[in-house]
C-alpha cells in the first residue's frame, strides 16, 4: 500500500500523505466510478482483482524463491473444479464457502507438494518446462475425463454465500437502492486480496522468506548456511499454490462456470507476463502489473475496436489478438529494457527496524 | 502384429521430425545453455510460408511439377526461417547473454508468443489444409502396413539433413568453431573464432532445419495453423533432454525414441491403463517422459554435459 503510494510520480515523494489517501481512494471507489460508466467495467475489475491474487502467488514462487513456474494455472484450475465438485448441482453437493475454499486451497497446495517433489533438483529452465508439462497434464486431463464434463466444463456453480445470502443477488439496501452483485463481489475479492498482500508480507520478511531469497540468489550457499533447501522449496510450491487454489475457488463462484478452456497455458504466461512487468519479488510491483495488464487488453478492446472500424472500416485485430500482443510485446520489452519491472524489488531484505538497529550500531 | 508394425513407421516419420526440430534446440543449448522456447513456433513459420507459397504456385500454375513446387516453397520458407532465427537472436536475444537466468528463458517466452499472434494475425486462426502435391496412394511395403508417398520423403530427407549436419559438426572449419564455442566462449573467442558470428549461424542453421521439419509435420498431417508449433515444439525438446541436451546424436535419437513411444503408446494406452484412458492422452506422454528422464537421468540417454546449470 505505502509502496504502491510512493509509485505514484511526484505526489509519492513530496507528499506521501496525499499519495497515500489517493491509493486508498481509488482502491475503494473503484468499483463506484466503474459503476457509473457500465456495469462490464465493474466485471473488468473483479477479474483484475483475481488476476492480483493469481500474480501475488505466483510472484511467491517465482519472485520470492527464483522457481520459474509455467503451469501455475493448473492450482487455479484445482481451485475452481473444487469449488464446482463441492458448489454445484453437478454431484448435487452444496458446501458454504468456508468449507470449499479452503478445501480448494488445500487440494491445491497438495497438487503444489506433488508437483514440486519430482522438480525439487531441477532449476531455471528445465523447471521451467517441467511444470509447463504439469500444467497441460492437469489441462488434457479435465479436458477429456468424464468426471469434469470434459471440454464442457461444469455449470450452475454456487455464488459466495454468507448465512443463506447469495452474493450473486446483490444486496437490498433500502426499495430503491440495490448494491450490484459486481460491485459486492470486488469488495469480497478486495478483502481476499489485503488478507493475502497481509500474508504474505509477513512471510516475505519471516525465516521462511528470506530462507526463499537465499535459495533464489544462491542455492548452492544457502543450502551450506544450514537452510533445508529441499522443505523450503516445496513450502513455496505448496503456498504459492494454495493462494492460487483459493484464486480459482473466488473464480469459480464468481463466473458460474468451469471450463478447461479458462486454464490454458496463455493464462499462465499472462500471469507470468503480469509478475515479470510490475517487478519480481515487489508486491507493490506485482499489483500494479496485473492491474495494469488484465486492464489495458479491455481498454484496448474498448478503444481500438471503434478506431478500427473508424481507419479501415473493419476489425483488423480482435480483442484476443490484441491481448497476446500486448502481454508478448510487454514480457520481451520488459526483459531488454527493464528487467527488474515497473517497480523493482528492494534489495534490502529485512525489517525496518532491524535495518534502522544496524545502522544505529554502525 | 500388422498393427505393431504400422505404429512403429509412423513412429519412425513423427520421429524424424522431432529430431529434426530437437537438433535446432540441442545446438542452441549446447553453445548459450538457452532454451528457445520460440523453436517450435519457427517450424510454424515455415510450414505456414511453405504452404503459402505453395497454394499460390498450385493456383496460378496448375500444371506444375508437384516436386518443384515443393522447391519452391521450401526455398522460399527456409530463408525466411532462417532470416527470423538470426532477427531473433540479434535483437532478443544477444543482449541477454550476461542477463540473470530467468530473462533469456521469459524473452523466448514472449518471442514465441508474438511469433503465433503474428502468424494469427496474417493467417486467421483456421487450419489451412496442404495442397495435395503428392499422390496419396499409400505402397503396401509389408501386407497390411502402409505407408504414403509424402512419409517415405520425409524418412529419406530428415536422415539427408541429419547426416548433412554431423558432416557440417564434425568435420568442417565452421563446425569446429561451434564445438569450440559450445565448449568455452571465452577461450574460443581468444583462438580467433568470431563467437558472435558462430552463434548467430547456430540459429540459422537451427531455424532452416526447424523450416524443412514444419513443412513434413505440416505436409504428413495435411494443415497448417498458427499454433501448430507449440506441441512439435515441446515435444522435440523433450527428445532433446531425452537424447542428452546439446548431444547432436542424443537430439536424433531422442527424436526417434520419443516418436516410436508416443505412437506405440498412443495405440495401447486404452489395455495398458484398463479402458480408463484412451488415445486423446496422446501428448501426454512427451511431458511424463521429460519428467522421469529429468528425474531420473538428467544427461539423458547419450548425455555427456552436466545439465545442473547455476
Amino acid at each position: 500500500m505505502n509502496e504502491l503510494a510512493e509509485a505514484i510520480p511526484y505526489l509519492g515523494r513530496h507528499h506521501p500523505k496525499a499519495a497515500r489517501a489517493l491509493v486508498l481512494g481509488l482502491i475503494l471507489l473503484a468499483p463506484v466510478l466503474a459503476a457509473s460508466v457500465g456495469n462490464t467495467w465493474v466485471r473488468v475489475l473483479d477479474a483484475a482483482l483475481l488476476y492480483v491474487m493469481l500474480a501475488l502467488g505466483l510472484n511467491l514462487v517465482v519472485g520470492f524463491a527464483g522457481l520459474l513456474d509455467l503451469g501455475y494455472i493448473a492450482f487455479y484450475a484445482v481451485g475452481a473444479y473444487t469449488w464446482a465438485f463441492l458448489a454445484s448441482p453437478h454431484i448435487g453437493v452444496h458446501l458454504p464457502f468456508w468449507a470449499v475454499l479452503p478445501l480448494g486451497a488445500a487440494f491445491a497446495a497438495l497438487a503444489g507438494v506433488l508437483l514440486g517433489f519430482p522438480v525439487l533438483r531441477l532449476r531455471g529452465d528445465y523447471l521451467a518446462i517441467v511444470t509447463l508439462g504439469f500444467g497441460e497434464i492437469v489441462r488434457i486431463f479435465m479436458g477429456n475425463l468424464s468426471v469434469t464434463n470434459g471440454p464442457q466444463g461444469i455449470n450452475m456453480l454456487d455464488s459466495l454465500s454468507l448465512f443463506g445470502w447469495e452474493i450473486s443477488r446483490g444486496l437490498q439496501v433500502t426499495e430503491n437502492f440495490k448494491i450490484n452483485a459486481l460491485v459486492l463481489f470486488y469488495y469480497a475479492f478486495l478483502l481476499f486480496v489485503v488478507g493475502s498482500v497481509v500474508v504474505i508480507r509477513r512471510l516475505q520478511f519471516s525465516r521462511i522468506g528470506r530462507g526463499w531469497a537465499a535459495i533464489r540468489d544462491d542455492e548452492l550457499a544457502a543450502k551450506a548456511i544450514g537452510i533445508n533447501t529441499r522443505n523450503m522449496k516445496l513450502l513455496a510450491f505448496a503456498m504459492g499454490a494454495t493462494f492460487g487454489g483459493v484464486s480459482g475457488g473466488l473464480f469459480g463462484s464468481f463466473q458460474g462456470f468451469v471450463s478447461p478452456e479458462s486454464f490454458t497455458l496463455l493464462e499462465s504466461i499472462a500471469v507470468l507476463t503480469m509478475v515479470v512487468f510490475g517487478g519480481m519479488g515487489n508486491l507493490g510491483g506485482v499489483i500494479v502489473g496485473a492491474i495494469a495488464l488484465s486492464l489495458l487488453p479491455e481498454v484496448l478492446r474498448h478503444i481500438a475496436l471503434p478506431l478500427q472500424q473508424a481507419l479501415f472500416g473493419k476489425v483488423l485485430l480482435d480483442p484476443e489478438v490484441l491481448r497476446m500482443l500486448l502481454l508478448s510485446l510487454a514480457m520481451i520489452f520488459m526483459m531488454l529494457l527493464r528487467p527488474a519491472g515497473l517497480l523493482p524489488a528492494n534489495a534490502r531484505y529485512a525489517r525496518a527496524e532491524y535495518l534502522h538497529d544496524k545502522q544505529e550500531a554502525a | 502384429m500388422e498393427n505393431l508394425l504400422q505404429q512403429i513407421v509412423n513412429g519412425l516419420v513423427v520421429g524424424s521430425v522431432y529430431a529434426l526440430v530437437a537438433l535446432g534446440y540441442t545446438m542452441v543449448y549446447g553453445i548459450l545453455g538457452l532454451i528457445n522456447f520460440a523453436h517450435g513456433d519457427v517450424l510454424m513459420v515455415g510450414a505456414l510460408v511453405a504452404l503459402q507459397v505453395a497454394t499460390l504456385l498450385h493456383k496460378f500454375w496448375p500444371g506444375l511439377h508437384p516436386l518443384l513446387i515443393l522447391a519452391i516453397s521450401l526455398g522460399v520458407a527456409i530463408p525466411v526461417c532462417m532470416l527470423l532465427g538470426y532477427v531473433m537472436e540479434r535483437t532478443a536475444y544477444r543482449r541477454l547473454r550476461n542477463a540473470p537466468r530467468l530473462a533469456p528463458l521469459i524473452t523466448a517466452i514472449g518471442v514465441s508468443f508474438l511469433l503465433q499472434t503474428v502468424a494469427m494475425i496474417i493467417w486467421g486462426r483456421n487450419y489451412h489444409s496442404f495442397p495435395p502435391l503428392f499422390p496419396t496412394i499409400p505402397l503396401e511395403p509389408f501386407p497390411g502396413v502402409f505407408i504414403t508417398p509424402v512419409q517415405v520423403t520425409i524418412l529419406v530427407a530428415s536422415a539427408t539433413l541429419m547426416v548433412a549436419l554431423i558432416m557440417l559438426v564434425n568435420r568442417t572449419p565452421l563446425g569446429r568453431a561451434m564445438r569450440a564455442t559450445a565448449e568455452n566462449h571465452r577461450v574460443a573467442s581468444l583462438m580467433g573464432v568470431d563467437t558472435n558470428k558462430i552463434i548467430s549461424t547456430t540459429f540459422i542453421l537451427g531455424s532452416g532445419l526447424a523450416a524443412v521439419a514444419g513443412v513434413m509435420h505440416a505436409s504428413n498431417y495435411g494443415v497448417a495453423h498458427y499454433s501448430m508449433g507449440f506441441l512439435p515444439g515441446l515435444k522435440a525438446f523433450t527428445a532433446a533432454v531425452l537424447g542428452g541436451i546439446g548431444n547432436l546424436g542424443g537430439a536424433m535419437v531422442g527424436g526417434i525414441v520419443l516418436g516410436l513411444v508416443e505412437t506405440i503408446g498412443a495405440g495401447y494406452i486404452e489395455q495398458l491403463s484398463f479402458g480408463l484412458l484412451n488415445s486423446s492422452y496422446q501428448d501426454i506422454f512427451a511431458f511424463v517422459i521429460l519428467g522421469i528422464v529429468l528425474i531420473f537421468r538428467p544427461t539423458g540417454l547419450l548425455g555427456e554435459r552436466v545439465s545442473d546449470r547455476a
